[in-house]
């Protein structure tokens, strides 16, 4: 097993505001606007955002939520192992809302399908975004594209893109393992 | 995650106490998914569910009906009064019967102890205990530990009294089991007519004086007293039985703190417990009947995802 690092902390420094900025663009005061981070990974990085925002940026109105979409996926029974749930938690209701889905890996589009069924359990958004940091592009199921993205990654298929963060690996790092 | 120990849920004697753990937890997720304005998800859009039910239910019934759907399983139903059972069929024809029709799980109620077991070695499907005679009910029992657990934040070190018709309840033997299992110490109490003969095997202390029970406890589930299982006279009369077991208001009032009540219902409501006790902000009757279906969403959510893809 061999691993690359693709993203250093100082650069995905550099990235998460660059991100943010672009939110801050289209959705200025995020009045009507809500972050919701697809778990468990997409959680650590729509934590970060939201910290960039509100600290830096001074975004106080801004409301955040975590979504679980293991009851929504659609491999169940065809792995080895039964899939873990996470915690939802969505405390507010995205009916109408501007709703910005947040996760670290965009790769076959499968979760994000999920996430777009799971979602209208709390009501009818008026628009759904994407945001990832990283996009394994050429690798989609489905047709899905990020709305808002941190880097494109070449990598085949036996290839892992693994995103470490600070509060929970001990560093901030994106890392391409290849099992050789 | 790990996964169920076992492939059937035929009593909580299979079970370890990871299993209950994983359990608890997946039941955790699936009561906020209850909560939500939508509260279906459609993890079992594959599968297709038996409800067999040999005795009348009408709660369990409902709550399996309820937690099938809320995966969005397809399910079916059947009662024994309708069916061709009173024409002279076997258990395992009508079963088998059910199944060649692609069914892939069975919740099955029979008046008959270990008819869940029978099945599960004669038929090729996932098999859920939802009572069988007065052997084992571990749905009620998990969602008993469940609440409790909710309500006290833990099971282990809590002392529970199981009050009532011991001897005709699956209900009883199913929390014995599961509460031994998480580590709480049990009593039982109620007429020593309706207490069986070797209960003290189980790892139970019987106390036959209901207010030195309830001084001793932190919960009581109340059961209910069983007349239609009652062939023959335990106790003089129920206005006897109410004087000596029957919780009320004043008794509650004077013990000298505030424990949880508990019920599986159906109450009848002056006997074993009066209504302004099962009304009261100590009775948790209510918060186990929601927990129900969250706990058997989990069961049965965990049960499906061991069904191989053919």
């Amino acid at each position: 097993m061999s691993q690359k690092v693709l993203l250093a902390s100082k650069e995905m420094n550099i990235i998460l505001h660059r991100l943010a900025c672009q939110l801050i663009e289209n959705h200025t005061t995020f009045e009507n606007s809500v972050l919701i981070g697809i778990q468990p990974r997409g959680a650590f990085l729509a934590n970060r955002i939201y910290k960039i925002l509100k600290e830096e940026y001074g975004i106080s109105q801004i409301k955040m939520g975590q979504l679980d979409i293991t009851f929504y996926r659609d491999d169940f029974r065809r792995g080895e192992k039964p899939l873990e749930a996470n915690k939802t938690n969505i405390n507010f209701v995205v009916e109408d809302k501007r709703v910005i889905f947040i996760d670290d890996v965009l790769y076959t589009g499968r979760s994000i399908r999920a996430a777009l069924t799971a979602i209208q359990s709390f009501g009818r958004p008026s628009e759904i975004e994407l945001l990832t940091l990283i996009d394994r592009r050429f690798s989609r199921h489905l047709p899905i594209q990020p709305d808002y993205n941190g880097r494109q990654v070449d990598a085949v298929n036996q290839e892992k893109v693994k995103v470490n963060w600070k509060e929970n690996e001990g560093e901030d790092a994106v890392y391409l393992i290849s099992k050789e | 995650m790990s996964e169920l120990s076992v492939d059937h849920l035929l009593g909580i004697k299979y079970l370890t106490k990871e299993d209950i753990a994983l359990i608890f937890q997946t039941a955790d997720h699936f009561k906020e998914v209850i909560n939500r304005p939508i509260k279906k998800v459609p993890s079992l859009r594959d599968i297709t569910i038996a409800n067999l039910f040999f005795e009348n239910s009408t709660r369990t019934r409902l709550s399996f009906e309820l937690a099938e759907k809320r995966l969005s399983a397809d399910v079916v139903n059947f009662s024994a009064s309708s069916s061709s059972v009173t024409k002279g069929e076997t258990l395992i024809d009508t079963v088998n019967n059910i199944l060649s029709m692609k069914v892939d799980m069975v919740v099955m109620r029979h008046p008959n102890p270990g008819a869940g077991i029978f099945l599960s070695r004669h038929v090729n499907a996932s098999i859920i205990n939802a009572g069988d005679g007065a052997h084992e009910h571990p749905t009620q029992a998990l969602l008993d530990c469940y609440s409790i657990r909710e309500k006290l934040g833990e099971i282990e070190g809590k002392k529970v009294v199981i009050v009532g018709d011991i001897l005709h309840s699956r209900v009883a033997l199913s929390n014995i089991f599961a509460l031994k299992l998480l580590g709480a110490q049990v009593k039982v109490c109620g007429p020593y007519t309706l207490i069986p003969k070797h209960i003290r095997s189980l790892g139970v202390e019987v106390e036959p004086n209901l207010k030195n029970a309830l001084e001793w406890c932190d919960v009581a589930n109340m059961l209910r007293v069983q007349h239609e299982r009652m062939d023959i006279s335990y106790f003089p009369s129920t206005r006897e039985y109410v004087q000596l077991f029957g919780l009320n208001r004043q008794l509650l009032d004077s013990l000298n703190k505030k424990i949880v009540v508990m019920h599986p219902g159906p109450i009848n409501r002056g006997v074993e417990i009066t209504s302004d006790v099962a009304d009261s902000d100590q009775a948790i009757i209510l918060d186990q009947v929601q927990n129900g279906v969250a706990i058997r969403m989990a069961v049965i959510y965990l049960l499906a995802s061991k069904i191989k893809q053919v």
